[in-house]
């Protein structure tokens, strides 16, 4: 295709974005850094006012009940709903999944018995009529899975090796570039994808056969969106002529995903320095207000707030609090040192205040040493008056992924548009220690889960020996996992294909599969005990280490302590090595990461007692988290630990780590806090860190919101990877978070 | 590297009287200090994000006092060498005006470690702290030539009630306060508040006065007193006499600071 024009251009930098589909190309040509503070920031307007009002009532209600109302005589589908409003003549950005606002979809592909699961928890039922269907013609990608499985999978499974894996509910962690809709229009994003399925001839082997039914699914799905839109009064065909048109037709883009999909993570991209280039270009013009402006952003989060899936018990005990994870990727540097952050980077955060804090969209900001200090400063006091935003290491993802990659879910990036992830749950590594004590048997069912594990009969556990086993442990747990993993995304593309958010990905995209591992502080707090301390094991008759006796002092992870982080160092780059030994679907890269989000206390449950003391149930550690109450040097040197556990080509899916302060122990006033935040961030990146989620609060106000949640109905706060109510929380996963070290004061 | 309770295995540790510091052999080791424990992030002794070393023993006993524990014993012995490197490890975080914080007990009694300390962050480029009540032994030319700033903890300026109050003798701060005076070192004024005892007006208006007299005094705070250090004495098997006194409320001695040091503060 030759040099593409639009009358709705007007005014920006031409370049290679008019040629082919490549959106960095226009934000680099176009994108006007800001350097300033946040003085400049408009409040909420009364439009604004008036429809978060209507949906502070429906969320308080949806708080009290569980969920409002689930459609269950559609499921669903990118324009099987009614168009739906909170209040129509207010609304400036229009479109909700389904014909009401917060009701919620069924969707069958990933598997009807979880489906009808949670339908049951909360006392509805699936139309007759679909139920037939969906059990008599259709099958779905959980009996694909369970099809295919093979026994030495089902058995890891049921023993807690491997837990949560997306095989009975949507994978997610895909992210549209959305962004294109607005910049081409869905006509020329059509016309792209008929000219690369026309170029997608040859020998038709699987794969060619495979991608272009897909691209022929693409298609059609970028139709159904156009048609969806229209149904709202849309129109998507060509590029967005303003900022109103380019925010609305982004969320149409994002929204067809969330009514087609339930994938666990649907994560929204990079999308506000994008937009604005085009708000910027309307402010300039005089067609825009700066109040008008922060109305479309902050009415394009309320959107973002209202997003939800229905989901099963069995889910909500992973992932606590009905997260849904629209992340958005703020800020950042580009690959030649000007910055990504714009003046639309300081309304996406200020959202938080004119809308108060919200779990979601589950803001993340790109922390580089090299941000504008003024937009530092703006960071950390958002941080510290709303528990609402992450921060992600800009300076190593971007020699990995360069200047235009967004996070997915919690801390996985991938380059927009160019790159997309198979979900891979995670490997319970605490578990893997036991079975190198135990010969491979299950300390909990007394079962052989991996096979050829001599098990060690010594008195005092020896660590060569032990370590020796654990590296077989590994092997096999990666082969396995690997293997685990092909499966479930041969059958996740097969029978659930997210059509509408592939189409907004080139066509030969590259895939990432992501391992993760939970149990790190605990694996390596263990490992530490048995070559600095005694430890014997208690055996039962069946001569399983059921408990551990230990004797002395051993280093700890989460003390700057080299001895122990060590080995967190050595058992992340064990197991992935032993990944990447084995080959993945469709020639995926492998990935990992530390991160549990809320079920490191399922998995706790699930893994008996270890040699660091830990007891048979007790939660896991989250993320990359040192153990709660272990790290006793303070903060900083708890934070130099996790620094060390590294990012490039081995954790390259994500370190995660929550740190909780309260506020008098950040700083006597509001001005000091601020500046110790930001010293901390940029402390703990320079090393080369990747992820921290801050909470600046106290206990008691937690311990206080679990007898009186009514007191407060928005408490947020930052759980491995991502903000929760504190209210949606399980009472175990509640008092799991408290018991967390919370940096105090001395 | 090879942290505290592995020297402490080398060196071994065992009570030693109050305030002096026994090494195997009873020999006073100069390089090997004595600490209760390393907080690697304290944002509110001294400016910026700072690492806070706690140094073991005491000769004051405040009735106050939230660290009981740092008071008596040998704590964990450790070289000057090896603590130099551990606090290093936080040096990305001290960007922004932070450093190192030296505290206690009393830092200033152990004057041959403490100056080692100092001249080796300084080496360094370090900015360092002194968190002291000036109970020391002497030696504080050598300790304030690498000391960037003082946090002089004022127990009380009238001598009778300053014994009263901590069991020691109001002279031997008003003898490191002259060292400080001589050296130029900036100084922050810090003051414990509890209700009854030291929030009175009167008393107030004194230590206004007193401040008055100090040198080159950059910022007075007003710390209100606390009950957390409680159980601590219940664990060392010792009566604690403020048995039954409230915590400070913080707003009113955010009060007392603003209209009794009002000048200090807003200078910096």
């Amino acid at each position: 295709m030759g040099m593409m024009a639009y009358p709705q251009w007007y005014g920006f930098h031409g370049g290679q974005w008019q040629r082919t589909v490549d959106v960095r190309s226009f934000i680099q040509k176009n994108v006007t850094p800001y350097d300033g503070d946040e003085g400049f920031l408009a409040g909420p307007t009364q439009r604004t006012r008036k429809v978060w009002a209507k949906c502070e009532e429906l969320l308080l209600q949806e708080l009290k009940e569980g969920i409002l109302d689930v459609e269950t005589h559609i499921v669903s589908g990118i324009d099987n709903f009614a168009p739906g409003y909170i209040d129509k003549e207010n609304e400036v950005i229009v479109g909700l999944q389904t014909d009401v606002p917060l009701k919620r979809i069924v969707s069958l592909y990933g598997g009807t018995r979880m489906a009808k699961s949670a339908l049951e928890q909360y006392g509805y039922e699936l139309a007759p009529e679909i139920a037939a269907h969906f059990s008599e013609y259709r099958k779905t990608h959980n009996e694909g899975v369970f099809d295919a499985y093979p026994k030495r999978t089902r058995d890891a499974r049921h023993a807690g090796l491997l837990t949560g894996l997306p095989d009975a509910y949507g994978r997610g962690r895909i992210i549209g570039d959305y962004r294109r809709v607005a910049l081409y229009g869905i006509d020329r994003l059509v016309d792209f994808k008929k000219q690369d399925l026309e170029e997608l001839d040859g020998p038709m082997d699987e794969e060619r056969i495979r991608l272009r039914e897909e691209v022929a699914e693409q298609i059609r799905a970028l139709g159904k969106m156009k048609a969806m839109a229209a149904r709202y009064g849309v129109d998507l065909s060509q590029p967005a002529a303003n900022a109103h048109e380019a925010v609305q037709f982004l969320y149409m883009a994002y929204l067809a995903g969330i009514k087609e999909n339930n994938g666990a993570a649907t994560s929204l991209g990079r999308t506000s320095s994008f937009l604005d280039i085009y708000i910027q270009r309307d402010l300039d013009r005089g067609l825009l207000t700066e109040e008008g402006a922060q109305e479309l952003m902050d009415q394009f989060i309320i959107k973002l707030r209202l997003v939800r899936h229905l989901r099963t018990p069995e889910y909500n005990e992973l992932f606590g609090g009905d997260p849904t994870w629209v992340t958005e990727s703020i800020g950042g540097m580009s690959i030649n040192g000007k910055t990504l952050v714009t003046k639309n980077s300081f309304r996406c955060l200020h959202t938080l205040t004119n809308l108060g804090s919200a779990p979601e969209p589950n803001l993340t900001v790109l922390w580089s040493e090299h941000l504008p200090e003024a937009f530092k400063r703006y960071c950390a006091k958002m941080s510290i008056a709303t528990d609402s935003i992450q921060y992600e290491n800009d300076d190593v993802m971007r020699p990995v992924y360069g200047d235009d990659y967004a996070i997915a879910c919690c801390v996985s990036a991938m380059r927009v548009g160019k790159q997309m992830q198979f979900f891979g749950a995670r490997c319970n590594i605490a578990k893997c220690l036991l079975y190198a004590i135990n010969g491979g048997v299950d300390e909990r069912y007394g079962t052989t889960i991996v096979p050829g594990i001599e098990p060690i009969t010594d008195e005092v556990l020896d660590y060569e020996t032990v370590r020796a086993n654990y590296d077989k442990v590994l092997a096999y747990a990666a082969e396995l996992y690997a293997d685990t993993v092909n499966i479930i995304h041969y059958m996740h593309d097969k029978y659930a294909y997210e059509a509408s958010q592939m189409a907004l990905h080139d066509t030969h995209v590259e895939r990432l599969t992501a391992f993760g591992i939970a149990g790190l502080s605990v694996a390596a707090d263990s490992l530490s005990a048995i070559r600095y301390a005694k430890v014997r094991p208690i055996r039962n008759e069946q001569g399983i280490a059921v408990d551990f006796v230990t004797e002395g002092e051993f280093p700890k992870y989460g003390n700057d302590d080299d001895r122990a982080d060590d080995e967190a160092v050595y058992v992340v780059r064990t197991f992935s090595s032993e990944l990447k030994k084995h080959p993945l679907y469709r020639n995926a890269i492998h990935t990992l990461s530390a991160l549990t989000i809320t079920s490191n206390v399922m998995y706790g449950k699930k893994t008996g007692s270890t040699p660091d003391g830990r007891k048979l149930g007790e939660p896991l550690a989250p993320g990359a988290n040192p153990m709660h109450g272990r790290d006793v040097n303070g903060a900083l040197a708890s934070l130099n630990s996790v620094a060390k556990i590294p990012y490039r080509d081995v954790c390259q899916d994500g370190v995660s780590n929550t740190f909780s302060i309260v506020p008098d122990a950040l700083g006597k006033d509001e001005a000091q806090r601020e500046d110790h935040l930001v010293a901390i961030l940029d402390g703990y990146f320079s090393q080369g860190a990747h992820h921290l989620n801050v909470n600046v609060l106290n206990r008691e106000t937690l311990l206080d919101a679990m007898d009186h949640p009514e007191k407060y109905p928005s408490l947020t706060i930052r759980v491995s990877g991502y903000a929760v109510n504190f209210n949606r929380l399980s009472r175990e996963q509640q008092e799991e978070v408290i018991r967390r070290t919370f940096h105090t004061a001395v | 590297m090879e942290y505290d309770f592995v020297i402490a295995d080398r060196l071994g540790t065992h009570k030693c009287p109050d305030g002096v510091f026994l090494c195997p052999g009873g020999k006073e080791i100069s390089l090997i200090g004595h600490i209760h424990s390393v907080e690697s992030m304290g944002l509110v002794d001294g400016p910026g994000v700072r690492a806070v070393v706690f140094l073991q023993g005491c000769p004051l006993r405040c009735r106050y006092c939230h660290n009981p524990d740092t008071q008596e014993g040998c704590g964990t012995a450790v070289t000057a060498e090896e603590l130099t490197a551990r606090l290093l490890r936080f040096r990305p975080y001290f960007k922004r005006g932070g450093g190192v914080t030296f505290s206690g007990g009393e830092p200033l009694m152990q004057p041959e470690f403490l100056s080692e300390m100092l001249r080796r962050l300084h080496q360094a480029g370090i900015h360092t702290c002194l968190d002291t009540a000036g109970a020391g032994k002497g030696d504080y030319e050598a300790i304030l030539a690498n000391t960037d700033l003082v946090l002089f903890d004022v127990k009380h300026e009238d001598p009778d009630d300053y014994h009263v109050l901590t069991g020691g003798d109001i002279l031997r701060p008003q003898a490191f306060v002259e060292a400080v005076r001589k050296a130029g070192v900036p100084m922050w004024v810090r003051h414990v508040v509890v209700p009854g005892l030291t929030d009175g007006e009167a008393h107030l208006a004194a230590l206004r006065a007193y401040v008055e007299t100090l040198p080159r005094v950059e910022r007075v705070e007003l710390l209100p007193y606390h009950t957390l250090g409680v159980e601590k004495y219940a664990a060392l098997g010792r009566p604690y006499s403020l048995e039954g006194v409230p915590d400070m409320d913080k707003a009113r001695c955010a009060a007392l600071e603003e209209k009794w040091f009002q000048p200090w503060n807003r200078r910096v």
